[in-house]
């Protein structure tokens, strides 16, 4: 698969899938090739429409009862009988939990190279793809170019802007294709006990770590997040060890970029960090004058959370008025 | 293309094969991958490259938690013996002795300096070709991503390449009889799926916490084998291994941070500074 032309976006998150034709478009513009959505699904075709608008100057569409759930065997089979037959020469697969396996065996199928979690893309002179992505557990960035076609690499949500939507010509290419029987049987999907809002759109985040003694504690955070408008998030520690909290922000949690995000008793590991590094503006409360929190954030404060925090929640009512 | 004939077949051979000539025993194969202790990483300020040469490795976390899984399957189902799996192109002996002493029975050592550029397509291949030499097996057990380079690929990979049924981010999982089922952690919800072994599973780290060997672990573990391969000694095609992906910089983030310290002689002062400044930067109120 040498030669190949155009770009093509995937996700099973729809939003991610709008998200990446943002990004798409300008990369197929600096190439001059089209970009191309890739919708499979149940029952889907509704979406077409709309994919053209924000971007997609073809969109693929393989409907069929079988690809209701998304499972890996038969989307990798649709998927891989597409870019044999098209040779897409960037494919661009939204990195979620079922993405990314996808995005991988695919690579394996077709023998090509694949950069996960991109949270930037570019192309070079040499019309490759080159994707920049967080590593050695947040000390690091690196930068990494592909060798094969077609150059696979996975985007996590929100790293891109969702285009604006205009009305646009696109090309709706309906195919049949057959998919592959799932070696997987979906027992049973229950929803997540999450916070109604997800976290990685909250604009402000009021975030505590080990400095909270105790669960009850955490009232001290909803209130400044009420006056915030924001929301509280946590530190992998609380979630996974204390289970105080079901999620956590961290490279190994969610990556969030909120305006404002604030610090309360987070020492500031490199995992973290590299969680919050994309905040507009980082505020660190910590008793620890030491801790490493301090040296990614814009304002810090050597004191009490326990003190701080009723502080600053009466200090910005009272301003604000 | 695999077709569904092929799959049920495949699956029923595979099936008619753990129950042959090591009938008793249930081989569960772990992938470790000796990785850089990420958090005793240090940087050269000037040029914001890593000294990732004399940084401590360890097992990936992840992995010991496949690594535990697999023992707490052992100790529910008994008659199974854990089998490591390890491609390194440094030498991994001394963490795979941790390994040992957790539990694991044997430990496998791709050991090959050709490795050093090896990307996920050829560690998953390498990893395949290992596991095929090994022998039969009911389960192979992933960590979900691994500590240093954070791809998350390679488990995937592997599945593809072994044609096994493939479970990732799992937070949970029981093997009864020829049945694993599993609940994996997905964006919005918990899905609980299952599948005939063999099959691939990997796991997140809230599956479990990772046991610490006891002095006597450790010591009996000295007795254990560790099975050392090169690439040559699986046969494997050099093709193969040729990195599809070029790296070409690693570097440490520029960090562009006000690191304002806010002072002064009573919390009040503090906090109404601190409002103060949030209000100006624009990111407080509407």
């Amino acid at each position: 698969m040498s030669e190949g032309k155009g770009v093509w976006v995937f996700s099973d998150v729809y939003d991610l899938t709008l998200e990446m034709l943002g990004k798409g478009h300008e990369l197929a513009d600096k190439l001059q090739t089209e970009l191309a959505a890739v919708l499979i699904g149940g029952n889907v075709q509704e979406k077409a429409n709309e994919l053209i608008k924000y971007g997609a100057d073809k969109v693929y569409l393989v409907e069929n009862p079988a690809l209701m759930h998304v499972q890996i065997e038969p989307y990798l089979s649709v998927l891989t009988n597409l870019a044999a037959s098209y040779k897409p020469e960037i494919i661009l697969i939204g990195s979620t939990k079922n993405g990314k396996p996808l995005a991988a065996r695919l690579a394996t199928r077709l023998e090509a190279g694949c950069v996960p979690d991109c949270a930037r893309l570019d192309v070079d002179e040499q019309r490759r793809l080159v994707g920049e992505r967080i590593t050695y557990g947040g000390n690091a960035v690196a930068k990494i170019a592909f060798k094969t076609k077609p150059q696979i690499a996975t985007v996590p949500a929100r790293a891109f802007e969702k285009p604006q939507p205009k009305e646009r010509n696109g090309q709706l290419i309906k195919l049949d294709v057959k998919a592959d029987a799932p070696k997987t049987e979906i027992v049973e999907t229950k929803p997540l006990e999450t916070s109604s809002v997800k976290i990685e759109e909250a604009e402000v985040i009021v975030s505590c770590g080990r400095g909270l003694q105790k669960k009850e504690d955490k009232v001290l955070l909803d209130e400044l997040s009420v006056v915030l408008h924001g929301q509280v998030g946590s530190s992998r520690p609380l979630a996974e060890d204390r289970k105080w909290f079901s999620e956590w922000v961290g490279l190994s949690g969610h990556k969030v970029k909120p305006k404002l995000y604030i610090a309360c008793g987070i020492s500031g590991v490199i995992q973290h960090v590299a969680g919050i590094r994309d905040s507009k503006v980082i505020v660190a409360i910590n008793k620890d004058e030491q801790a490493p929190i301090f040296e990614v954030a814009d304002y810090g404060v050597v004191g009490d959370l326990y003190q701080i925090l009723p502080a600053l929640k009466e200090a910005i009512k009272k301003q604000l008025q | 293309m695999w077709n569904e004939t092929f799959n049920i077949l495949s699956v029923d051979l595979l099936r008619r094969h753990t129950v042959g000539s090591e009938s008793s025993l249930r081989r569960i194969i772990v992938c470790l991958k000796q990785a850089v202790d990420v958090s005793q990483l240090k940087v050269d300020p000037a040029t914001r490259q890593l000294i990732t040469t004399s940084a401590p490795r360890k097992i990936s976390d992840f992995d010991k938690n496949a690594l535990e899984e697999a023992i707490k399957i052992k100790e529910k189902l008994g008659d199974t013996e854990i089998c490591t799996v390890t491609m390194s192109s440094e030498d991994a002996k001394p963490v795979l002795r941790e390994a040992l002493a957790m539990g694991a029975d044997k430990a496998y050592l791709i050991n090959d300096a050709s490795f050093k550029d090896v990307d996920t397509y050829g560690t998953a291949y390498i990893l395949a070709q290992a596991i095929k030499k090994i022998g039969e097996y009911r389960l192979v057990l992933c960590g979900e991503t691994s500590l240093d380079s954070f791809s998350g690929l390679v488990g995937s990979r592997l599945a593809e390449l072994l044609g096994l049924p493939q479970m990732s981010s799992v937070r949970k999982v029981s093997v009864e009889g020829e049945v694993v089922t599993a609940e994996r952690t997905l964006e919005d919800a918990i899905e609980t799926v299952r599948a005939k072994l063999p099959a691939l599973v990997s796991v997140t780290r809230e599956i479990n916490q990772p046991r610490i060997p006891s002095l006597m672990m450790i010591m009996k573990a000295s007795k254990k084998e560790i099975v050392n391969w090169t690439a040559t000694d699986l046969g494997s095609e050099k093709e193969k291994l040729g990195s599809k992906i070029e790296i070409m910089e690693v570097l440490a983030p520029k960090t562009e941070r006000k690191k304002i310290k806010i002072t002064g002689e009573t919390v009040q002062e503090i906090a109404d500074k601190l409002a103060k400044a949030l209000i100006q930067e624009g990111v407080v109120g509407r």
